[in-house]
């Protein structure tokens, strides 16, 4: 067994009962096999392809106290405890999520809870639901976080999930979270990440989609340590259609890793994805996006964009876009560019008066503002605007705004 | 207001300007003509500060003050102003927040409060009448998407907005038809008045004829070779610039 996964097998030798007993039935029988899997695969090395730009088993390496406390959820509509769900959650759960990959397979293993999201046939959810994860503790701790969301047909919601750390100790947090969106269903999910420096984020989304359903999700890395954030986007249903888009700002020596894949297994679908990433400093930034046509998928239209901007010649940025195509009949593009800060405009700015500090920021916001201007919720779109700006004036004080950090 | 003494200057090492002298005072419309490639537009981007160019030798006094030693916003807020040649497109960039972001910068360089943002909207709206500048426009990101003659307008509507002392037209008049150009040059005329002064760049005579310029300068090589009145500018333009090369013996 390799050793960098030993403190986590070993963990779960001692742990494995009482994380049984505080968890539920339907959490408890995948355990076995997860155990199996994360033992016989060890943490991807940077030869396996989905992460060839991030270190694994160095972000798993540091000794975290696990987290093993239950949720508490209580009358909030539409969120329940997993074992408090309004229905049989064991065609869903661990269902969708990718049961060979070492890191899934870890917060499988160790997840003691998880937070079922359940929007009924036919309900139009009025109010966006947030989930805020704010990190807290005396000392450095791992989180296995484990959503899962289910949208039946003709179901519609809003879900905003951010991510803070209040507490500036080590905080490495494993999430998976499983998206089942009905036949005809509306989902609109948004996650912000606003930590810190000594944050590990892992985030791995898995969505089905069924007939004429449609997900827009947004990924917004504003402040972080390192991030690796997998999204695996299968359109099972024809007329679905998928946009995925995201946001990062790194400077410093902030690491943020995007890897998707859309699988586009029926015909008639539309995916547009777009990622654009500003990186100062010697922050560095990967992104890897594989759009998948499968045979028969026929009337499939698809663009891929992915715009970097790198301010400082010590940023780096990886970019992959990739596009793979089995049927005959489709319109799909990709592409990817990276650039530096355009100096005329730079110039141009500050013969107005416009000093270069701020011209630079008025730049970087700006190439922001486009992913920004997608997002259908008005007051999270005004939100974001006034916490990029923040964000690059550098005034982004961690839980900005947050009740619980006072 | 404006003096330049023996003003040097290179790009890339290349050196274009061989010895500018020229005084503009008070109230004063100079014109600068002169073929393609003689310095015109390394005069203006050099007074104005782009970082491509470097001064190797002179000066430039600017109401008493050394300009050469100012950052370019610096010589914004003293009072200089570059309508540009080929104004750039910055996308994303609202005109609004532009031209917010530079009225500020430019009150917090005088120590004046900033502008609160329905009295800035009003200044906006009273600015834009100017150069009868669409509202679409100034809704707009910087520049993108707007036509060859919007541009140039635009330039003159940041000029009203931002009252410089000392404005340089570089080829304003470039790419504009008959009307876009009298509704600029008409636009530059309003603005005018004794405390300011202007240094316009062009290959033509019918700019001229609408701005009236005091003076004409002839750029040839780095150097200005010829200084007359405004007759100057109709000779130029009916017996172009070889007589005058023959007269100074270039």
């Amino acid at each position: 067994m390799a050793e960098d996964t030993r403190q986590y097998t070993d963990f779960y030798a001692q742990a494995g009962k009482l994380i049984c007993e505080r968890s539920c039935e339907v959490m408890n029988a995948p355990r076995a096999e997860a155990l199996r899997t994360f033992s016989a695969l060890g943490f991807p090395t940077k030869k396996v392809e989905r992460y060839k730009y991030t270190d694994v088993a160095e972000d798993f390496a540091p000794d975290y106290g696990i987290a093993l406390t239950p949720l508490e959820v209580k009358n909030l509509p539409y969120c329940h405890r997993i074992s408090e769900a309004p229905v049989d959650v064991t065609p869903y759960y661990n269902k969708l999520a990718d049961r060979q990959d070492a890191v899934v397979a870890l917060n499988t293993m160790l997840s003691v809870d998880a937070l079922v999201i359940y929007v009924p046939r036919n309900t139009k959810v009025e109010h966006p639901i947030q989930i805020s994860n704010v990190l807290k503790g005396e000392q450095d701790t791992m989180v296995n976080r484990r959503i899962l969301i289910i949208l039946e047909q003709c179901a519609e919601a809003d879900i905003v999930i951010t991510d803070k750390a209040v507490d500036q100790m080590h905080f490495l947090s494993n999430q998976v979270v499983e998206v089942f969106a009905g036949d005809g269903s509306h989902l609109n999910l948004y996650e912000v990440e606003e930590t810190h420096l000594l944050c590990t984020r892992y985030s791995s989304v898995f969505v089905q989609q069924g007939r004429d359903s449609h997900v827009h999700h947004t990924s917004f890395t504003l402040f972080n340590g390192h991030t690796r954030n997998r999204m695996d986007v299968s359109l099972k249903g024809e007329g679905s259609g998928v946009i995925l888009n995201g946001c990062v700002i790194a400077d410093k020596t902030q690491h943020v890793d995007n890897n998707t894949l859309i699988d586009h297994q029926v015909g008639c679908c539309q995916s547009n994805e777009l990622y654009k990433y500003v990186l100062d400093d010697s922050s560095v930034g990967a992104f890897a996006g594989r759009i998948l046509v499968r045979e028969g998928a026929q009337k499939t239209i698809s663009n891929e964009t992915n715009a970097n901007l790198c301010a400082t010649s010590s940023a780096r940025m990886y970019t992959q876009p990739m596009l793979e195509i089995y049927a005959d009949d489709v319109k799909c593009s990709h592409g990817s560019t990276v650039g530096q800060m355009n100096d005329e405009a730079l110039f141009y700015m500050r013969q107005r008066g416009i000093s270069e500090q701020e011209a630079r920021l008025l730049l970087k916001s700006a190439f922001i503002t486009e992913v920004i201007e997608t997002i259908p919720l008005e007051a999270l779109r005004d939100r974001l605007h006034v916490l990029v700006d923040k964000r690059l004036r550098g005034e982004l004080s961690k839980c900005e705004g947050c009740k619980l950090c006072k | 207001m404006l003096q330049i003494n023996n003003l040097h200057a290179t790009i890339n090492g290349k050196e274009i300007l061989k010895g500018i002298n020229l005084t503009v005072k008070d109230g004063e419309v100079h014109a600068i003509m002169g073929l393609n490639g003689a310095g015109k537009s390394t005069l203006s981007n050099v007074i104005v500060g782009h970082p491509a160019y470097e001064v190797t030798e002179g000066e430039i006094i600017f109401n008493g003050k050394d300009l050469l030693k100012m950052a370019p916003e610096e010589r914004a807020h003293e009072g200089i102003f570059l309508s540009f040649q080929q104004p750039v497109e910055i996308p994303g960039v609202s005109m609004v927040n532009f031209m917010r972001a530079a009225l500020n910068a430019k009150r917090q360089y005088k120590g004046e409060e900033p502008l609160s943002a329905g009295d800035f909207l009003k200044l906006m709206r009273e600015k834009r009448k100017i150069v009868e500048l669409d509202s679409r426009l100034t809704s707009r990101s910087v520049n993108e998407g707007f036509s060859g003659g919007e541009k140039k307008r635009n330039e003159i509507f940041q000029m009203a907005m931002l009252e410089p002392t000392f404005s340089i037209l570089d080829e304003t008049d470039s790419g504009l038809d008959v009307d876009a150009l009298r509704i600029v040059a008409e636009g530059f005329n309003k603005l005018r008045t004794p405390q300011t002064s202007a240094l316009v760049i062009t290959h033509y005579q019918r700019l001229l004829d609408y701005l009236k310029p005091d003076i004409i300068h002839v750029l040839i090589g780095g150097m200005i070779v010829k200084t007359a009145g405004p007759e100057l500018a109709l000779e130029i333009e009916n017996r172009g610039f070889d007589w005058i090369k023959e007269e100074v013996g270039l």
